[in-house]
């Protein structure tokens, strides 16, 4: 299972995705090394279909896939926690279920 | 960009309805967007400040690049407010990005609280925790609670966390 964070630098959010997705894997016994990717341009953005920073990617694919037309671009990502609050990182349980899944 | 003790820069700015709005002081002054996740997150204990500090000017400011950043625009602020059923407090257009400068913004939030001499006092975060909405933008009330009793402020700054500023 390869597993990689997509992160851009205008956007705090990484290290604290990172922090939680190493967490998470380490909880859940899955053995996957975590590869960074900084996107650093709008060009590199649209190539690699990077909706916005973090992204977490599972053998290629995007956890929580963005909606229908959402732009490529260098931008910071919203997520919802369970309890529908707005934040720059994904909430750490649907992640697990993310991880959970494709692991199995 | 502006210290704490310097002086205010002063502007006008067209507010989400078109209408120009000056600043005033007391005030505090919050650069906030649309778009940014940790502006968003933190938008509801800064409206929430804003109505308890009735005696203060509190102006929200959002001087992103709206062509790179439609969520930004103008039209994209006034359907938020609407949708929102208003704000307690303006929400400002700086589309030349010259007052963002002028300040020397850095993220979305970025918070700015001016005595009434509009002398710069605090700056930074509302509070230590974005996904907290229990800090109820502690740093804020703090700075101004000092600043209306006419003390010291005890933390004048903190590092302002969120999105960058999208400069153009």
């Amino acid at each position: 299972m390869t597993v990689e964070l997509l992160w851009w630098d205008g956007c705090p959010s990484h290290p604290e995705t990172l922090a939680d997705l190493e967490r998470v894997l380490r909880e859940e016994g899955i053995s996957a090394e975590v590869s960074r990717v900084e996107i650093a341009s709008d060009e590199q953005a649209r190539r690699e279909h990077f909706p916005g920073s973090p992204t977490i990617r599972v053998d290629g694919e995007d956890i929580f896939p963005p909606g229908e037309g959402e732009p490529y671009s260098l931008t910071c990502r919203v997520y919802h926690l369970r309890d529908g609050r707005v934040s720059p990182t994904p909430d750490p349980e649907d992640l697990r279920e993310a991880l959970r899944s494709r692991a199995a | 960009m502006i210290a704490i003790g310097d002086r205010a820069p002063d502007f006008s700015l067209p507010d989400s309805g078109g209408a120009d709005v000056s600043l005033e002081m007391p005030a505090v002054v919050v650069f906030t967007c649309n778009h940014c996740p940790y502006a968003l997150a933190w938008h509801d204990r800064l409206a929430a400040a804003a109505r308890d500090y009735a005696d203060v000017h509190f102006y929200a400011i959002n001087p992103n690049d709206a062509q790179r950043y439609p969520r930004d625009s103008l039209d994209a602020m006034r359907e938020r407010v609407e949708r929102e059923g208003g704000w307690p407090m303006p929400y400002l257009r700086d589309e030349s990005q010259e007052v963002a400068r002028a300040y020397g913004a850095k993220t979305t939030p970025d918070v700015f609280v001016f005595d009434a001499q509009g002398v710069l006092r605090y700056r930074g975060a509302p509070d230590p925790d974005h996904r907290d909405p229990s800090l109820n933008a502690s740093w804020l009330r703090e700075a101004l609670d000092s600043v209306l009793a006419g003390e010291e402020v005890a933390r004048p700054e903190t590092d302002p966390v969120g999105c960058s500023v999208k400069w153009r």
